[in-house]
């Protein structure tokens, strides 16, 4: 649509979107502020003062120093990266093979057996973390790394099995003809073509999947049970955001290391995110 | 494909027996367990439901998330859809999704953080440090305790909080959706003299019919289930109470299993009534000539 000259209801879309635009951005923007300032500063004046008196203020990397250091951020970070990395890793593969069969292999009750599975996915995890709750701690898994691996394996199957096999029926029949008249196995199709083929669909459902763990608390917090040894960051958080008397410039540089990753994610991989986000609503 | 007759079964093997283990029978045994005491000994029948629908603390939670469950989705969803036609109209779009997309990055821990920030509260005296207590005071006003006053205010701040994260996923989802509809259609109209105003309500609107009720239903799910900006912020005093935060208490706080139990299912079978309200209704559609 091209029109020139000025129009009353153009400046009133521009004014609308800048401004839904600016009340999105403006909380955030406080907190990355208020992360770099004097634990001084922020507990006398708002984080607006930068920007009234840009040149009387004082900025420092002493929050994130402590967060880091004396709150144990560093451990948690790495705890973070621990648990994501093998729960996105586990359940991709595992899903992969089950997809395989469900989109291309003949055998009974496949149907049933694919619709029960995705039915599954209206399960809350609430519903399901007493009975868990209480063979981890027959099992000794409570409070362990690899017990939340499987956690999250289980409860992210259903979903990732449900879009890898929407993707993988809509690869065309030649290339397992092909392929099978060359003699390949199943487990060879699937690695070498239908895998490689994926690599948009896993991306999207991968990094869905990260975030999901990345960004949890609820699993964490019941099946780890607060060791500081394997405690992530969205837990630490939480404790920090409970315990009294912490500043305002703690919490916030916080809470940005423990964006940081999920924001890195977002920005260098925007169109898969936002993507896997839209495939994986059905779960959130 | 050819495949030996046992190949599928090793294939689907280890995805059936972790959802097996991880959701079906757990399921199963919550619901039995919701029938009895707290330490899972003694039958009592339905007295842990009686309890979820008459103690005073789990229906401020059942009132809170059906405030959720209607002022949510209602707000995300509708802000979400006029940002998405919106936006197309102007060059700078993509800055304007990204922007109103990018909290979907941040936890919802660390936008409870941000948002406890924004709502933060100090008394008369001092400076206020909370952007929005900054903006009433600069205004002539008293600072006000954004999460502190019943039951209204400060329920409907701890939305405004879950609306900041899911708008620009509703957006986008909307957008995808908007850009789908034939551009001949939209130009048709307007040669035809429909004002903006009927253009969206008359074809954008009918058009995106199927993503509105798909995103309703999400929406209201997730409002079902809302945890983490209520257990970081409040963690449900001040009667912000939810049932998701509530179960957690009776879990670990009150070590009730048989109402932890009640909870989950009483969580279960109302997002199962709403998933499936949107399947019948998909269906009745699809079938209709």
């Amino acid at each position: 649509m091209k029109q020139s000259g000025f129009r009353p209801g153009r400046l009133l879309l521009h004014v609308f979107l800048i401004g839904i635009a600016c009340v999105w951005l403006i909380p955030t923007l406080g907190v990355l502020i208020t992360s770099f300032r004097t634990s001084f500063d922020v507990a006398h004046t708002g984080w607006w003062t930068v920007f009234k008196d840009p040149l009387n203020q004082h900025f420092t990397l002493d929050s994130y120093r402590t967060v880091i250091e004396k709150r144990s951020m560093d451990r948690a970070f790495i705890n973070s990266f621990l648990i994501t990395v093998p729960a996105t890793l586990i359940p991709l593969t595992i899903a992969s093979f089950a997809a395989m069969a469900f989109a291309w292999m003949r055998f009974p009750f496949r149907l049933a057996l694919f619709g029960f599975i995705v039915a599954l996915v209206s399960v809350p995890l609430q519903a399901t973390v007493i009975p868990i709750l209480t063979a981890y701690n027959r099992l000794n898994l409570t409070g362990t790394i690899p017990g939340v691996w499987l956690v999250h394996t289980g409860y992210g199957l259903p979903l990732i099995i449900y879009f890898l096999h929407s993707f993988f029926k809509d690869l065309p029949r030649e290339l397992f003809d092909s392929a099978a008249i060359d003699g390949a196995s199943s487990t060879q199709i699937l690695r070498r073509i239908v895998l490689p083929l994926s690599v948009p669909a896993l991306a999207s459902i991968g990094i869905f999947q990260f975030l999901w763990v990345w960004n949890d608390l609820f699993v964490a917090l019941i099946y780890l049970g607060g060791a500081p040894k394997v405690t992530p960051l969205t837990v630490s958080l939480s404790n920090l955001v409970g315990s009294r008397g912490e500043g305002w410039e703690l919490l916030t540089a916080a809470a940005f290391v423990s964006s940081s990753v999920p924001l890195v994610v977002f920005l260098t991989l925007q169109r898969y995110f936002v993507r896997g986000m839209l495939a994986g609503s059905i779960k959130a | 494909m050819r495949t030996r007759r046992l190949t599928p079964w090793f294939y689907i093997l280890p995805a059936s027996v972790l959802i097996a283990f991880f959701l079906l029978y757990p399921t199963l045994r919550t619901f039995y367990l919701s029938f009895f005491d707290k330490r899972s000994i003694e039958y009592v029948g339905l007295e842990n439901y009686s309890f979820l629908l008459t103690s005073a603390t789990t229906r401020v939670a059942i009132r809170n998330n059906l405030l959720w469950m209607v002022v949510f989705p209602l707000t995300t969803i509708s802000l979400g859809l006029v940002l998405a036609v919106l936006a197309d109209k102007v060059a700078y779009e993509r800055v304007v999704k990204s922007i109103i997309f990018m909290p979907m990055a941040i936890s919802f821990v660390g936008a409870g953080v941000v948002w406890k920030f924004v709502y933060a509260y100090r008394a008369t005296e001092v400076a206020q440090t909370g952007l929005l207590n900054a903006i009433v005071v600069a205004l002539g006003g008293e600072p006000v305790g954004w999460l502190l006053q019943r039951p209204w205010l400060n329920n409907l701040c701890l939305v405004v909080i879950g609306v900041w994260i899911w708008t620009g996923f509703c957006m986008t989802a909307f957008s995808a959706a908007y850009k789908n509809i034939p551009v001949e259609i939209i130009e048709a109209a307007r040669m035809d003299g429909a004002t903006e105003w009927q253009l969206f309500w008359r074809i954008t609107v009918p058009a995106l019919k199927a993503t509105i009720s798909v995103m309703t239903v999400t929406m209201m799910v997730f409002a079902l289930k809302v945890f983490d900006i209520i257990y970081v912020t409040t963690n449900g005093l001040y009667d912000t109470e939810v049932m998701a935060n509530r179960m957690y208490k009776e879990m670990f706080l009150y070590r009730s299993k048989g109402r932890a139990s009640a909870i989950a299912i009483f969580l279960l079978v109302t997002s199962v009534i709403i998933m499936s309200s949107n399947v019948l209704r998909q269906r009745a559609n699809r079938e209709q000539p």
